[in-house]
């Protein structure tokens, strides 16, 4: 997939989301949450982004903040090359058709006392579309595409099981024929086998309605089948972003190698083999997140530069970026082009700090 | 051979409701020796948490019959009186549930709720048990537990709060620890903790383990037998190895086809079991697998029994493809990932 050139269809730049917690008789801001902070991404047409990290990392906010659910608290969000950071609701409703979400919890995402037919049509009839018998009709054809029935139409929620009401909830989306869809851990609260089912019918989706994707998930297994491109966030931050092949086969950032470490594969022998990196406790608070690297404190090749300076997201080729000190799976050759580049982390704190020589860097042995 | 501490024989359960009468449970048989783990697999509605809170007596009301046996160290539990089962619950045998959100109650310090359950058990003083709370939440690897022993449950992250479950079922060392789903809630990498704790503790406490999971790739690293469920009914058993190198059922090829895997090329698509289970009022005649399954044939209109049909006499299945079918048709379920042709 080439992306030169063309102009992306959302662009995060620098965004930030902040949530105040307020406290006291006046309601003050006593702190902030750090949800997101700092992240620029782009995402082109046709393409699935995956969006990969552990509960509290941001990723739910930055999916909802695209979609403007959430206004940014700074930078930019860019729908097809315009800002929409700072549109008001009014201005917001047209945009509402181009983009659309898709919820985790097929329990709590759809109203119990309506019936399919008017949660389904419910887009259409907002943004004035069709008389209601051609909502109907609209309905009954949006039903079939996610592998439902037409009688479908006056069944109420709990008659269904968890995969076909996250079908409703595909179809929901799908009403207004919208360009991007942010599907929000679509997969997480199914059966495996169901799951399955969930991603093929998402990858046929896209291909007929050339539909593009945010896919949020905190497992790397899952997003593995659907992304073309790949971002893991921690704590709010982008830490790496790749093509997603490049991210199984040679990951930079110490906590990508643990996440994939965490997924379990259905092979006993395998299994024992492997080296399985636990990552000791949770993921810190982010009210007041670690200094230096916000990864640092459970990271198994931190040294004193980590807790210090923060790295910048660096460029290691062929659309890969991360933001690490000891960077893995990198060549000598890259490392040295990474460092000498004027944003890299050691290139600009060399002469601020002590030469750090404990923290190896792991180049991939020559072929 | 080593104490055979739980043993399941022909369980059924069934519960009337207005609709009919639901078969969630017909005919299930394991046993279970000290020190190891029983993995229980299958969708949900397959009958695998029924199972494991029957042996509780924790699926008891007005409208549930029970047949067969529920046997701990020889004692039949099915029958046993509320205030008889009191003294097993906890104690002998222990429960850990999936959500570790709503699973413990929230107006109450998370000390207090594991210290009750030593205090409920045994006669000991209030000091004893907080000591014992204090060494529990170390155990499972609570950081500061002095501290965190009076602490809310809100102020518990998930993989904290299910530690905390975690700590409450061993608080009286029972031989069985029965843990339903205990990592789906979480994330994968508090998941790949979680199960390291259980089966470390497992062989600290020298109890025994029966984890249910809806995913055949969570027990793969844990588990010493595996039972999978469809529809009530145990469809394949056997010893890990069994399971996933050798499995004769196309439920069990369809579940670990479905999972996304690291360690293989990514295949143009995921394999998936079509469809859905059958409603368990209305059970499909013969195999109850046959609707979703790909290879059925005329003979699956009769369903086949639990029994041995390989060389290792302790691998059992229900289904009638004959061995080299099976050998053909199983790879390209579980490795090719193409959908078959319906």
């Amino acid at each position: 997939m080439s992306t030169n050139g063309a102009t992306p269809l959302v662009e995060t730049i620098h965004m930030k989301k902040y949530f105040p917690i307020k406290a006291g008789l006046l309601q003050r801001e006593v702190a902030r949450v750090h949800a997101v902070d700092d992240v620029s991404i782009q995402v082109f047409e046709g393409e699935t982004l995956g969006l990969v990290g552990e509960s509290g990392c941001g990723k739910s906010t930055f999916g909802r903040t695209i979609v403007r659910l959430l206004e940014p608290t700074d930078g930019d969000v860019r729908f097809q090359g315009k800002s929409i950071a700072k549109l008001k609701t009014r201005a917001l409703r047209p945009l509402r058709r181009e983009m659309q979400m898709v919820f985790q919890d097929p329990y709590a995402s759809l109203n119990p006392r309506k019936r399919v037919g008017s949660i389904i049509g419910t887009p259409l009839k907002i943004h004035g579309i069709g008389d209601a018998g051609e909502r109907r009709t609209r309905v009954q054809e949006l039903l079939e595409v996610v592998g439902l029935s037409p009688e479908h139409y006056n069944r109420f929620p709990h008659e269904f099981s968890g995969g076909q009401r996250q079908r409703i909830g595909v179809a929901r989306a799908l009403a207004l024929r919208p360009k991007l869809i942010v599907a929000d851990e679509p997969v997480s609260a199914l059966d495996v086998s169901i799951q399955a089912q969930m991603i093929n019918l998402l990858e046929d989706l896209q291909d007929e309605f050339s539909l593009t994707y945010v896919f949020i998930a905190h497992d790397l297994g899952v997003v593995r089948h659907v992304s073309d491109r790949i971002a893991v966030m921690y704590l709010g931050k982008l830490v790496e972003l790749s093509p997603a092949e490049e991210l199984y086969q040679r990951p930079i950032m110490p906590y990508t190698e643990a996440l994939l470490s965490a997924v379990p594969i259905p092979d006993p022998d395998l299994s024992a083999q492997r080296e399985r990196i636990v990552l000791e406790g949770d993921v810190p608070s982010p009210i007041d997140p670690p200094s230096g690297c916000r990864f640092h404190p459970r990271c198994r090749y931190a040294t004193e530069i980590c807790s210090q300076v923060e790295p910048p997201l660096a460029d290691y080729g062929n659309g890969h970026l991360a933001a690490c000190h000891h960077p893995l799976n990198v060549d000598a050759e890259t490392l040295a082009r990474v460092q000498a580049a004027p944003e890299s982390p050691e290139g600009a704190d060399e002469a601020a700090l002590p030469k750090d020589t404990s923290g190896e860097s792991h180049p991939v042995p020559d072929a | 051979m080593a104490e055979q501490l739980l043993e399941v024989d022909d369980l059924k359960v069934s519960f009337r409701t207005e609709d009919g009468v639901v078969r969630a449970v017909d005919g299930v048989s394991f046993g279970l020796e000290r020190g190891k783990v029983l993995g229980i697999v299958g969708e949900s509605g397959s009958g695998k948490s029924v199972t494991a809170m029957t042996i509780l007596g924790l699926t008891r009301g007005v409208n549930a019959s029970f047949e067969g046996e529920v046997k701990y160290r020889g004692e039949n539990l099915l029958h046993k009186s509320e205030s008889e089962l009191r003294r097993f619950r906890g104690n002998e045998i222990a429960m850990i549930f999936q959500d570790p959100m709503t699973s413990l109650n929230p107006v109450y310090r998370v000390g207090a709720q594991i210290s009750e359950v030593i205090t409920t058990h045994e006669d000991v003083s209030k000091e004893v048990a907080r000591r014992r709370t204090v060494q529990l939440l170390r155990q499972v690897g609570i950081p500061n537990p002095e501290r965190r022993i009076d602490d809310y449950p809100h102020q518990f992250s998930g993989g904290m709060r299910q530690r905390a479950m975690i700590a409450m079922a061993l608080a009286n060392n029972p031989d069985v620890l029965i843990a339903d789903e205990p990592t789906t809630a979480l994330d994968v990498t508090i998941q790949a903790q979680i199960i390291e704790l259980i089966d470390k503790l497992k062989d600290e406490f020298n109890s025994s383990v029966i984890l249910i999971t809806h995913d055949l790739g969570v027990v793969a690293e844990i588990a010493d037998e595996i039972a999978v469920m469809y529809a009530g009914r145990i469809v394949e058993f056997g010893s890990t190895r069994d399971i996933f190198y050798d499995p004769q059922h196309p439920y069990t090829w369809g579940l670990l086809g479905s999972i996304p895997r690291l360690d293989e090329e990514r295949p143009d698509k995921l394999h998936s079991i079509s469809g859905a289970p059958p409603s368990l009022i209305n059970l499909p005649r013969g195999c109850k697998f046959r609707p979703r399954c790909p290879h059925a044939f005329d003979k699956c209109i009769e369903e086949p029994a639990l029994e041995n049909r390989v060389d290792d006499p302790h691998h059992l299945d229900r289904c009638w493809l004959t061995i080299e079918e099976k050998r053909n048709l199983r790879d390209l379920t579980i490795h090719s990932g193409r959908p078959e042709a319906a």
